[in-house]
Formats: C-alpha cells, structure tokens, sequence
C-alpha cells in the first residue's frame, strides 16, 4: 500500500512544536522512550520495545568452511527484515532503499567495531568455523528503527549460547545442549547506536525521534558508541550541514545515552540469567503483563477424549462406505497405464513424432496405423489378464484421421471423443500462433 | 480429601501431555493472547501455545493493486514469515493452507476490490506451529475487525507408534510421532475447514483425531471467548 501522505497542518503543527522545545509525546528533547527487553525459550531471542517500535531478534549458528581470505575466522551474518507488518508502506518490492540502508548501518555498527571475537569461533583452521547468524524482524514501526535494532541485535548475542565444541587431533566432537552447556560467545564491548533527528536546517535536534518527527526531519545522524565513549560508526545522512561544535555535542549526549541503556541491558541479562538459574519460567509467556485487558491467559487444560474412539466408530459405520474401487488398470505400453476411462496415454508414440509441420495445426491429428499398432500390442498383453479392455474396441470405432498425408506429429493427450471437436477449434489457433513466430 | 486431589493433580502431571484414547490424560499446553499488541496494524494478536508463539498482525480492509483486485469480494493475502533465514516452500503452504481457510470464514463479499493482509512471524517453535498459526490469525482478525462468518481454531493431534493420541504435541513429540494432523475447525458446529496431515494413519484413527480435536477445539473457542469477554465488557 503506498504511504499515506503527511499533511501539511500536521507537519506545521510539528515543527512549530518543536520549535517550541514540545514534543507530542511528553518527551525532553534528549528523552529516550521506555526501551522493553523480553527474552524467549531458546537461547538467542529476545524482543526489544523502544516505545512502540518492535523489534524480534534471534541469533542462529552454524558450523561452515571459512572464508578463503579469513581461514581462521568465524563469520558473521546480519540481516534486518522489515516485516510487513510493520507499517502498511513495507511491501516486498517496496523498501529497498531504507531497508539497505539499515542493514548497511548495522553491519558497519557490529561487524566492523569488531564488538564480537571472530577469532574464537574458530573450530579447525581452515576447514570448520561458526557461522553466527543474527536475523532481526522489525514488527511494529515507530520511529528510529536503527536503535532499537542495534539493541536487539546486541541483546541477543549476548543472550546466545552456542553448542562446545572439542577438537582432538583430526576428531571434531559437537556436543548437544543435553551433553554439555553451551557457550557463550565472547564478545568485547556493546555498540548501541544513537538518533538524532534534526530540523529547520541543524537549528533544533531531536534525540530518539519517533515516527512523526522522522518524517518532518530534515536530517539524522546516527552514533554508534560504546559504554566506554568509543565511537563505533557515524552516519549523516539527509544532507544538513553540521558544525562540529553539533558534532561534538551529539557525541557527549550519545555517551550519556549509551551509558543507561548499556546499563538496562545488562541488567536484563542478569535477570534473565538468575530466573533460567533458579528454574523459574522464562519465556515470552511471562512477559505478558497479567493486568493488561488486552492479554488473557489459561493454564494447561485438560480434555476428556474418553468417548473419541466410540463416537470415530459410530462416525464411520454411518458413512457411506467408499466407492467401488476402478477394478485393474490398462496397460498401454511397458510402463504406462491406465485406471478408469478418461485421458487417453499414449506416451508410446511420442518418439516417433517429435517433427512439427511449418504451416501450423494438424499437431493434434491422431494417426490410426500408429495406435492400431498400440492396439494390437494391447490386446495381445491383456489377453493374460482377467477383465477385457472395453476402451481399445470403441477407439477404433471412433477414430477419424485429420490429415494423414501430413508427417507424422506430435500427439496430445486428449480422450478420443474429444479430439474431433478441439482439433479443428485449435488449429485455428495454433496457426496463427505460428504465423506470429514467423514474424 | 485434599490429599487425594494433590495426588490427582500429580498423576495428571506426571501424564503430562500423553495420553491413550480412553485415557482422560490428554492436556492442551498453557495458552496466552494478547491483543491490539502493535500500534500500526488494524489488528494484532500474539498467541502463545505453551513454548510456541506466533505474532500476527492484519491489515484491511485496503487498498488494493488492481493486478490483484477481485470485482465482488476482498482479496485475502497471508504471509508467513520464519524466524531463522529466507521464507521456503513449507511457508509458502502453509499460508496456503492458512488462507483458504480465512477464505471460508471471513465475509469478503462485504468489502469487495480490497485487500485483507494477515501478516503472521514466528516468535518461538515448539511444535504445534501451523494450530498457534491459525489461533493468532484468528485473533488478530478479531482484532481488526474484519467481519467473518465464524471462528476458527487450529488443533493439532500427533499419533505415536502405538497408536496413542496427542494434542498440542511439542516438537520432541512431533518428531517421534508416526503421524502429526492439524484440523482447522470452526466455531458454529465445530465442522473441520481445513486439515492438513503428514505421516501414516488409518481411517479410524484419522475420525479419531478429529473428534478429539473437536473436544479440544471447544476448550480453545472458549478461551477466545472469556479473552474477548475480559476484553469488552463493562466490569
């Protein structure tokens, strides 16, 4: 569907209130919205809120052969997909643009900070290493996308445990989750990117904007830092011209910014980690929120399935039993037969009449010696078998030769009956079809 | 007196969630939805089905492509995506499966040259898959409030090597299974809509399974009902 267009009072309405220092949500103008993190069953899934911006992230392994010019490095793989359900804007053919834009901005944030030890994903030099795939959906689009991927891109390779691994000598030993617990990867530091939505030429800046003040934006830029105030990847894009006064001020607001949200995440984690530890519930299930009207849950229902054999018997004894079952199939030529009447087979003859005619129909013509051949052949093979074969009696009655002066051609598969009246319907056509070829 | 109901309650969890076909064993695994979840979609519902979870969000009545309009009713469009990787052949029929069965069910003649867009993620797979398919695509039609006919739900029964029926297997279940059918029933007469089967199984137990996916289904259509009573009404 395309993009419902942004009116110009509402755009108005927006600049003018952030000329004002107001944003339409309540917000300070370098307030992050509340960032959610819920994790899954499996190692690798958690589900980041920023705001009502949704974003599913999984991370998946892999064992492959290394790259030629990086033999002794794992591979890393990323890949955000903006899903459909997004926004009604995200159809398949539709996002190119932003989507490669996103996934270039992440890949640039994650693989080239170096934020995850490709060394130690190495299992045999050369020949196996760990292929780490990171799959991130966004689900729900409301504005600055790139972080909340960022973040749950970041989340989940922490949550991840890959399978251990052991290798003695030529031996590799790939022990399940059941054998050993799995590992985590090993990972240096945490980049988290930062928006900053600015308008009226650099004049006013908007951190984290929504999806409202994105489309009023004149430009964004993104930061990627880590809690040590290392910049990772900076991206400015929607051609405003920064001073770097802005610069430098953006950089020490991303460092606040990345700071908290470093510390949210860790914490996450933790708590994540003393629930699976203590053996408490763990899960999307538990994050749904008990008191919200919207959510409902039930606990494990039982069924009485006690009557389900009394009531399948009476079921098929009051059903009408199944039709008769097509008594023995027709045998045309080794290989090929037929049950029933209906389309007539003859594969047989095809290899003989590949050769089409230049001046177009006739290729449903039947040929009679061909068949009469079949025939034969038939008769004499079912005269082993129990039931006669009623049908070869009736093609010969029925059978009328087109054009039996002409090579012979090519035979389709149509019941005898029918041939005599779509024959001369499709010559027509194919004759036509043949003088636009030759054209 | 409360002594012989712990013990009861522990057999029925020792059972877990197997059962013989006389046995009164047999258990749905613990069921949660929510709804309105997304704010972009017309309708959104998220459907947990134990360890299973399925995200759903619809979109319509819309616009329409003119390629893919239909004069008198409104075009029905499913996708589903996987977690992990590109979407393949098994999504591909499954959202044909999922769809002719909104087909049956949703009033499209009411709404004719639109498009209704269900877009279904996987969020988590413990077996079951195609069921909580079908149970979120429910709900999230609800949701939008898309007019339809009747509810639907998905039940998904896997038949084991001695013949013995489980509903709302888990995927180590599934595996072993010798048989794994799913049943798309809806919520008038509990009639079947849609099945789809994978594995061996004789006419009987196949009439089996149906029938205990029919008593399965009324646990299901009545916990949509209490979620939507939860939902809508006034206390």
């Amino acid at each position: 569907m395309k993009e419902t267009p942004l009116s110009n009072c509402e755009r108005l309405f927006l600049l003018r209130a952030i000329e004002e220092k107001k944003r339409l949500d309540g917000r300070q103008t370098y307030d992050y919205r509340n960032i959610r993190i819920s994790f899954g069953t499996d190692y690798g899934c958690c589900m980041v809120e920023l705001g009502k911006t949704r974003v599913l992230g999984q991370v998946s392994c892999e064992l492959v052969s290394p790259k030629l010019n990086r033999a002794t490095e794992g591979i890393l793989f990323f890949n955000l997909e903006l899903s459909q359900m997004a926004a009604p804007a995200f159809e398949p053919g539709r996002q190119s643009d932003l989507l490669v834009k996103l996934n270039r901005l992440l890949e640039r944030c994650l693989r080239n900070s170096k934020c995850i030890d490709t060394e130690s994903l190495c299992v045999v030099a050369g020949e196996k290493v760990w292929q780490i795939r990171v799959d991130l959906h966004l689900l729900n689009h409301d504005g600055n996308i790139i972080d909340a991927a960022s973040i749950a891109a970041i989340v989940a390779l922490c949550h991840f445990r890959r399978p251990d691994v052991s290798v003695q000598g030529d031996e590799i030993t790939l022990y399940t989750p059941e054998e050993r617990d799995p590992v985590p990867l090993s990972i240096h530091h945490m980049p988290i990117c930062v928006s900053f939505a600015f308008f009226q030429q650099g004049t006013y800046l908007l951190v984290d904007p929504n999806e409202r003040e994105e489309r009023v934006m004149d430009g964004l830029l993104v930061i990627a830092m880590n809690k040590h105030r290392e910049i990772c990847t900076i991206q400015s894009s929607g051609g405003i011209m920064l001073l770097k006064d802005q610069v430098l001020r953006c950089s020490k607001i991303a460092g606040v910014k990345v700071a908290e949200i470093t510390e949210l995440i860790l914490k996450a984690l933790e708590n994540e980690q003393k629930v699976r530890k203590e053996g408490g519930k763990f899960g999307f299930a538990e994050s749904i929120a008990n008191q919200r009207i919207t959510a409902f849950k039930m606990e494990k229902a039982p069924i009485d399935t006690s009557d389900v054999e009394e009531k399948a018997e009476e079921i098929i004894a009051e059903a009408e039993p199944p039709s008769e079952v097509v008594s023995t199939p027709v045998l045309w030529t080794p290989g090929t037969a037929q049950i029933g009447e209906g389309v007539e087979n003859s594969w047989g003859d095809l290899e003989d009449s590949e050769k089409e005619d230049d001046e177009g129909g006739g290729d449903e013509a039947i040929i009679l010696d061909s068949i009469k051949m079949d025939t034969g052949v038939e008769v004499s093979d079912i005269g082993s078998q129990d039931a006669p074969i009623i049908l070869s009696d009736s093609e010969e009655e029925e059978m009328i030769i087109l054009e039996p002066d002409k090579n012979p051609k090519k035979i389709r598969t149509q019941t005898t009956s029918a041939k005599q009246e779509k024959a001369p319907s499709k010559k027509p056509v194919k004759r036509r079809k043949k003088k636009r070829a030759a054209n | 007196m409360e002594e012989e109901m712990h013990t009861d309650a522990k057999i029925r969890a020792e059972i877990g969630t197997g059962c013989s076909p006389r046995g009164p064993g047999c258990s749905l695994r613990h069921f949660a939805c929510e709804q309105n979840l997304l704010s972009r979609p017309d309708g959104s519902a998220s459907f947990l089905q134990g360890d299973t979870s399925v995200l759903a969000g619809v979109y319509g009545p819309a616009e329409v492509k003119v390629s893919k309009e239909i004069f008198n009713k409104a075009t029905l469009e499913v996708i589903l995506r996987p977690k992990i990787g590109l979407p393949g052949v098994a999504e591909k029929s499954r959202e044909r499966l999922i769809r002719n069965t909104c087909e049956a069910v949703v009033l499209g003649t009411l709404h004719p040259r639109t498009s209704i867009t269900v877009v279904l993620q996987v969020v988590s797979d413990a077996g079951s898959l195609l069921a909580c398919c079908l149970n979120a695509a429910c709900m999230a039609l609800v949701d939008a409030g898309v007019p339809m006919r009747a509810l639907f739900c998905g039940v998904t029964c896997a038949l084991d090597s001695d013949g013995t029926l489980v509903l709302d297997p888990t995927s180590k279940q599934e595996k072993e299974a010798r048989a794994v059918l799913t049943f798309a029933l809806d919520s008038v007469e509990r009639k079947l809509l849609m099945s789809s089967t994978k594995g061996l199984y004789s006419d009987s137990e196949l009439q089996q399974c149906l029938a205990a996916a029919q008593a399965a289904a009324q646990h299901v259509f009545r916990f949509y009902r209490e979620s939507l009573q939860r939902r809508y009404s006034k206390s």
